[in-house]
């Protein structure tokens, strides 16, 4: 611990730099926070990062275009769905590839399943850091849930690498609707209870309401994005403004708020929940019993097993494309969607080979963790961990 | 560039050549996104008129990003992703730096919110932003040497490798 010196207007006082993590548990993973402290008033904040970072990226260069999936699964851990979306509608745009609408439905059910669970995972430990333990159990509960569809789906939990380039990985599995049907009657009450405990409770607005404001400009000048934003008065959300993946033909609300405080956030992810089982209900009716969920792409897409043991060209087709891959046209295309926690974008340029020359995430906790410093300068240290619970941040998509 | 067409009308490509007729220099349609390159010199007040201008007003910068394009010269290519919220529009805009002056504007003063993403780009791939207020290394050690995402930078890493059945396997 360092002591400094600063002149105020009061005299010689001191103030204090403490290091705030990388093991620390509210920090949501590894990340570290130099605090430089006057009391309990937080002066100046530098977050630092990298503890995570694997150079997913490069490894991608290193990669087939299909192998590169699995990668993305690994970036944002409670949004595995989401980030193999994303890589593959920016290389499905590449290729200027048409996915099945029965796939594309499947794909937004999913999606909005993962944003559900993510925001379980976020609620449960926003709500632990600042006291509330029982909410922590129920979000787990549930999320068990949701985690059990990807697994009857994936055959994964979490590392799901479900979508695939072209459409899904599998047939969606016999007994699937039934599985959805009754997470979707259970779950509307369960979010009930979550705000039975904590919207009105006087321990949880005094620790969110009016904590980590941040104005709509500040906002947007710092490329915030996501929840966030929403909470700052800005109707942002990529699946309204830019839809992908058909979610033009869902109906949906954005919610929106003014106040811009950890409360805020906290409401719009409730009523995201809400919005996202929704969704999930439109999709259920949507999704037809018969139809493709690959498009049909000789070379990109892999053949179906039948087909392989009766035709010769799908055999070459399937060897072809495990071994070398293929090679979209050179061009650059950047697809942005919307996370649980803000605009996940998806950059690929490719140069005419079987590898990407580039591909880059923008993942947005690491550009809305950016605003820290604003949130939280001149405010409580015990407001720090409010202000990073609030970011929702995941390590893993920040440092990559 | 596949599809490649400067001639075709772009309604920003027209804005900002209106504005100032050299700041445009290409104009890039591939599967309907418009990629705008502009000349190095131009970059920061080609930004500002985009933020500013009422017909633009790309408030957000969503996203900034480097290609090493070795061995082809200029070697870096810089985009920056733009979104209008009013207007619902996106935009990227490229620009080209030579691989042996690597060195750009920073976009920090127009929109403060890429001093992260300018940071990553030069701790990952070297390229250095004039007028950066804080212009460090983000996501590696302080101590490292390179920067690995440039593609003379080897996958496996410079570092010897320490093997219990081989020894030390030297690095590449």
């Amino acid at each position: 611990m360092a002591t400094t010196t600063v002149q105020s207007a009061a005299g010689v006082t001191k103030t204090m730099v403490l290091n705030m993590g990388p093991q620390h548990p509210s920090t949501h993973g590894v990340l570290r926070v130099l605090l430089e402290l006057d009391g309990e008033t937080v002066v100046k904040a530098i977050p630092d990062l990298g503890y995570l970072h694997t150079g997913i990226e490069k490894s991608c260069e290193d990669k087939t275009y299909s192998q590169a999936i699995t990668l993305t699964d690994r970036m944002d851990y409670l949004n595995p769905l989401g980030n193999n979306l994303v890589y593959c509608l920016a290389v499905e745009k590449l290729l200027g590839l048409e996915v099945p609408k029965r796939a594309q439905y499947v794909r937004v059910m999913l999606a909005e399943l993962q944003r559900i669970s993510s925001h379980l995972v976020w609620l449960g430990t926003h709500a632990i850091d600042l006291g509330a333990m029982s909410v922590f159990l129920y979000c787990f509960r549930e999320r068990e849930e949701i985690l059990k569809i990807f697994e009857l789906f994936a055959g994964q939990r979490m590392m799901t690498s479900y979508f695939r380039i072209g459409g899904l990985a599998l047939e969606p599995p016999a007994g699937w609707r039934q599985a959805i049907d009754k997470f979707l009657k259970m779950m509307p009450s369960r979010v009930d209870e979550y705000e039975a405990l904590l919207t009105k409770n006087r321990i949880w607005i005094g620790r969110t309401k009016g904590v980590g404001y941040i104005s709509a400009e500040d906002a947007v000048a710092l490329s915030m994005t996501g929840p966030t934003l929403r909470a700052a008065g800005l109707a942002y959300d990529n699946r309204k403004l830019f839809p992908y993946s058909s979610y033009e033909e869902f109906q949906f609300e954005v919610p929106t708020r003014t106040d811009s405080d950890c409360f805020g956030r906290y409401m719009i992810r409730i009523q995201e929940m809400r919005e996202s089982l929704r969704i999930v209900q439109q999709a259920l009716d949507k999704i037809p019993n018969e139809g493709p969920v690959r498009a049909e792409a000789p070379g990109i897409v892999p053949p179906q097993r039948e087909k392989m043991k009766t035709e010769m060209e799908a055999l070459i087709y399937h060897f072809k494309i495990f071994t070398e891959g293929f090679s979209p046209p050179p061009g650059e295309t950047f697809v942005a969607v919307e996370s649980p926690r803000g605009e996940l974008g998806c950059f690929v340029a490719s140069d005419g080979s079987p590898k990407p020359l580039r591909v880059h995430f923008r993942s947005p906790s690491f550009i809305n963790l950016q605003a820290l410093p604003k949130l939280i300068e001149g405010r409580l240290l015990a407001d720090v961990i409010a202000c990073i619970g609030t970011i929702d941040i995941v390590l893993g998509e920040v440092d990559r | 560039m596949a599809e490649n067409d400067s001639q075709k009308a772009n309604v920003v490509a027209e804005q900002l050549r209106s504005w100032k007729s050299d700041a445009v220099a290409e104009v890039i349609e591939f599967r309907g996104d418009t990629t705008i390159v502009v000349p190095r010199e131009h970059l920061r007040a080609v930004a500002e008129r985009c933020r500013d201008a009422s017909e633009l007003q790309f408030n957000l910068l969503s996203d900034a990003t480097c290609v090493d394009r070795l061995p082809s010269e200029p070697r870096f290519e810089l985009n920056y992703q733009l979104v209008s919220i009013p207007k619902r529009r996106r935009v990227t805009l490229q620009v080209r730096v030579p691989g042996s002056d690597a060195v750009v504007d920073s976009l920090t003063s127009v929109w403060p919110g890429a001093g992260w993403l300018e940071r990553e780009i030069f701790d990952l791939m070297g390229v250095r932003f004039q007028g950066h207020p804080d212009l460090r290394r983000i996501l590696l050690p302080e101590d490292w040497e390179g920067h690995p995402l440039r593609k003379d930078f080897p996958v496996e890493g410079h570092r010897d490798i320490p093997s219990a059945s081989f020894g030390i396997r030297k690095g590449l």
